[in-house]
Order: structure tokens, then sequence, then C-alpha cells
């Protein structure tokens, strides 16, 4: 059932929670929370293959699958900013099963306007951030 | 607004009413525009100016016998005598249209590199240069065995940004360089660099010199004859003038040793299967139909400019530039890059901002919530990643680079500020 797909559920929380903001500022000052209570990566996973390019500021998303076919990421940026939408993203997929990983559709992106709203530069990182954490869960389909 | 800081020779009420772009608004906010230096925005001359040849006048130049091909052709022979006075070459002829200084300097080296480089020929090139005049230098280099060096930049005290002249002297005993390129205005750092000296000394080491003068163009008089250079690279669009157009200024007894580098119509003498001969300069190196309205438009930017007054422009972007860096040094943390307070440049601020207590703000950071206050400004490395490097800016995003053109208001200064501060709060 659609229902239980832990992602739309989480999507929909999202949603709620940016509705609650009043204006643009609010969003990234939310953001920017985010960003400072990620956790920190492990410093062995902070390397050039888990970089991703197309970002003004540098990102890294590293996936961790677990034994039951979910898949966990961890993640760190050098701007705060993103390091709050890599927080997000991290908020939205980890712990998922990777099948729904791959498959998830992120409409949501779209509903709270983060692709209307940042800059394109900073839009193609986070199109980057998903596609690196779909192309993680790719890897873990058997 | 009444200005407190100069004389003010400009009336900049009637020249901002001149740019329609001006009065739009980002993000809900009035648009303040500190992005000058990646490209200015257009006056009403040059737009309707450019509107007026495509509606009215356009066919094809130097070939048609008819009343529209004359005109149009007399109207881009007109730019290009504008563009040569305006430059102060000896001749119209010096002038070649280009696609900008990119394609002007890709130009000069695929011709003029391909033909006198050799295997272990130096170029030298300062490490403050744009990408556009490094790379271009890199390329032809490589395919005929000749090395690109760079020419030191001082980094910090009072001739941070300029050029380390002992170092340049040296490397030209000792490196004997086949060409030295310089750069008239650093684009990251807004240091004018003192090329009339430098391609003199450049010049008495027996090295032939290009000066990008992209940055140079909108804000300083230039003199290609007093400078002494073999070429000189514009672009038109960052000094008020369309996109994809720009000029390449080579002395014709040079441009007229050069093989053309593009071949086609336009360009040509004689063609035949037995063998072509190719055109007159500046004929020669403009293959193909060039870029008319644009070449039309761009003359029309330099009258516009002219009109101004460089003079009177360049005082009221010092006294921006002024303005802004006194109220940019208020900022805990906030460290200018480059030509310090009080020695001339550009106006162009690059900063970073990194507070005694915390991290250093990244500069993307700071441009997104700039932008979303309607404030444009540009960060990362500028096309300058050598230079970057060597500020240790490289892996933390660069600097933020504000940029300020004649249109430029001391009250968006203060816009700019408040939303800057609002920045910074949020993010420290």
């Amino acid at each position: 059932m659609k229902s239980e797909n832990p992602i739309e559920a989480r999507e929909q929380e999202l949603i709620e929670t940016f509705e609650m903001f009043g204006d643009w500022m609010e969003k990234y000052e939310h953001l920017i929370e985010l960003g400072k209570t990620l956790s920190p990566m492990h410093p062995d996973d902070l390397v050039d293959s888990n970089l991703i390019r197309g970002c003004q500021s540098r990102v890294w998303i590293a996936s961790h699958p677990g034994p039951d076919g979910t898949l966990t990421f961890t993640a760190d940026s050098d701007a705060i900013i993103t390091k709050g939408l890599v927080a997000l993203m991290i908020d939205l997929l980890s712990g998922a099963p990777a099948q729904d990983i791959a498959t998830a559709q992120l409409d949501c992106l779209q509903t709270i306007g983060l692709h209307d709203h940042l800059s394109p530069t900073r839009s193609n990182g986070l199109t980057g951030m998903v596609q690196q954490m779909k192309l993680a869960a790719l890897k873990n389909i058997s | 607004m009444p200005d407190d800081h100069t004389a003010e020779m400009i009336d900049l009420h009637a020249i901002r009413q001149q740019f329609p772009i001006l009065s739009r608004e980002v993000n809900g906010q009035p648009l303040v525009y500190l992005d000058s230096a990646a490209s200015s925005q257009k006056p009403a001359a040059v737009i309707e100016g450019q509107r007026e040849y495509l509606s009215l006048h356009h066919a094809n130049i130097h070939r048609s016998a008819h009343h529209l091909a004359a005109r149009a052709t007399t109207e881009f022979e007109g730019a290009r005598k504008k563009v040569a006075r305006h430059l102060g070459a000896a001749e119209a002829r010096e002038i070649i249209f280009t696609s900008g200084t990119t394609d002007a300097i890709n130009l000069v080296a695929q011709s003029w590199g391909g033909m006198h480089l050799d295997a272990g020929d130096v170029v030298l090139v300062p490490r403050d240069a744009h990408h556009a005049a490094l790379v271009p230098w890199q390329m032809i280099a490589e395919s005929r065995g000749a090395m690109v060096k760079p020419i030191e930049i001082e980094l910090v005290g009072d001739r941070a940004g300029q050029i380390d002249r002992s170092a340049f002297s040296a490397q030209l005993k000792t490196l004997r360089p086949k060409l030295v390129v310089l750069g008239h205005v650093s684009n990251a750092l807004g240091t004018i660099h003192p090329v009339a000296e430098l391609c003199q000394e450049a010049r008495q080491a027996g090295a032939a010199t290009l000066v990008d003068g992209a940055q140079a163009l909108p804000h300083l008089p230039i003199d290609v004859q007093a400078i002494g250079c073999d070429f000189y690279t514009v672009s038109a669009h960052k000094a008020y003038g369309p996109t994809g157009l720009g000029a390449l200024y080579g002395r014709a007894e040079v441009l007229e040793a050069m093989p053309p580098w593009r071949g086609g119509g336009e360009m040509i003498d004689r063609v035949s299967f037995e063998g072509t001969t190719y055109g007159e300069l500046p004929y020669k190196f403009e293959a193909g139909t060039p870029h008319i309205s644009g070449v039309i438009a761009f003359g029309l930017a330099l009258d516009w400019l002219e009109q101004i007054g460089l003079e009177a422009a360049r005082a009221h972007e010092e006294a921006l530039t002024e303005k802004a860096t006194e109220a940019l040094l208020k900022i805990e943390g906030l460290r200018i890059l480059g030509p310090p307070t009080g020695i001339q440049k550009a106006p162009v601020i690059s900063f970073v901002i990194e507070p005694q207590n915390g991290p250093a703000l990244h500069p993307a950071d700071l441009a997104t919530l700039l932008d979303k206050q309607g404030v444009a400004v540009r960060t990362g490395h500028h096309c300058t990643e050598p230079l970057m490097t060597a500020l240790g800016l490289a892996d933390t995003g660069g600097t933020v680079r504000i940029s300020f053109a004649v249109y430029n208001s001391f009250e968006e200064v203060d816009r700019a500020l408040e939303a800057l501060n609002r920045a910074v709060s949020m993010l420290a």
C-alpha cells in the first residue's frame, strides 16, 4: 500500500513543516538550523569519491547498506545552507529500503519550492545530491 | 539621492532611468545589481539602437549591392572606427571583431602562437589572469611543446594584488619569454596593473605582449599605442554593450604577418580548388557573417560611455567603492583581498568573512542570502583559480565579489550592506 511507504510519510511531514514558515528568510533559517544539527561524517568518508560536483560549495554523501535492505546516509558540506539541504535529504531518505529510495518521486521538493527558490547552481547541487543517493540505492538492490 | 562623497559630475537619476532592468524586482525586493564586473546592464540607447537596426535596417554587409546592405556596411564599419578611436588604435583595420575577449585571445593563441611558439618556448601569464587569458595559451603550448609560466602577484601588504616586479624582471632575463600576457585590470581583485611600464619592460626583453582589457574597458581610458602592446582584447558586454561580441586590437604589422585562423566567407581574396588566397586586414580574421547588430550596438555603447564621460563615471564608481569599503570593514572578521584601502583600483571589492569566534562564512551561503534580499553579487573563484589557490581560498569557496558600474547608487550600497549584515547574523 502507498501509505506504508516511509518516504512518502516523511515527505508529507516536510511539506507541513515548510507550510509553517512565513517568508523565505524563515525557510533559510530553518535550513541553517538543520545544517547545524547534521551528525558529523566519519572522516574516512570525506573522500573525493563521495564528493558531488555541480555545486558551488563542496558536499559529500556516503551510503551505508543495512542487513535488512535499507540504506542510511551520512553527509557533510563546507557551506551551511548546502549542509541544511543535504540534512533535509537525509531526513527524507536515510534508513528507508533501498528500493523505495531508488523509486522515490520526491515531489515534495517542488511543493516546498526548493527547486524554484534556490539558485541554479545550488539547485544543480540538490539535483546532484538526489542523483547520488538514488544511484547508491540502485547499487544496493539485488 | 544626494551624495556627500564627491561633487558629482553625473546625473545619476537620469542615468538610472536609462537602464530599464534597474527598476525590476528580484525575490520580491528591488534589485541591487552589484555584479557588473561579470556583465554590465545595458542602457536604452544600446537596446533600442540594436532593435532599430534589426527592425528597420538589417542586411548582410560587404556584399550585396543594394541600399540596406550599403547602409548596414557603413554602420558596421563606423562601429569599427569607433572602437579603434576608443582604444587609441592607429588604424581601424587593426580592430578585429570577435565573439568576445575569450575568442580574441584564442585567435591570437592559435594564429600567432601556432606560428611563433616552438618547443621549449615560454609564455608568461600573470597569476591573477582570468582563465580566458591562461587556458588558450596552455592549449597551444601543449600542442607546440611550449611552456606557460606564472608571473607572480604579491598577496599581502601595500602592494597586494600587484605584480612582483623584481620577480618579473628576473623572469624576463632568465626565461626569455616569447610572449608576455598581462591583464589591465584584475577581475577578481580590481587591481589596475601598470601595463604601459610592464609592456615596455617585456618588449625590451624581446617578448611580444598581449593585454586582456576586458575589465578596463568600462572604467579606464585606453590607449593601445601608449601602452605599447602588440595585442589588446575587450568584450562589449562588460561595457554596457551586448554579449557575444568583442574586439581584438593588433598592431597592423603583427596582424599582417599572422595566418588566418578560421576559414570561410568574408575572409578570402580568391578561392579555387587549386589554392585560395586570403583577404586584407581586418577581414582576414573575420570569417563568416559577423554579429552585425552586436557590432552596431557595441558602437552605441561606446558612444554612450563617452557621453557620460569616463572621468565622471570613474569618480562616481570610486566614491561608491570608498563608501562600500568603509562600511564593509566594520563587519567583524571581514577581510578585503587585493589592493589595500587608498590604492587606486577598479570598482571591485573581493572579500571573505572570517569571524574570530567561529568558522569562516561560506561565500555561497552569503550570496544565497543576499540574493533572497534582492542583492546580486558574484561568488567563487571568479575564473581565477590559480590566484585563489595562492590566496588559500581555492577550497573554501573563493570570495564574495561586489562590483559597481556608473549606474549604481549610494542608496544601493546602504541596502547591500544592510542585507549583508542580516546574512552574517543568520550564518554566524
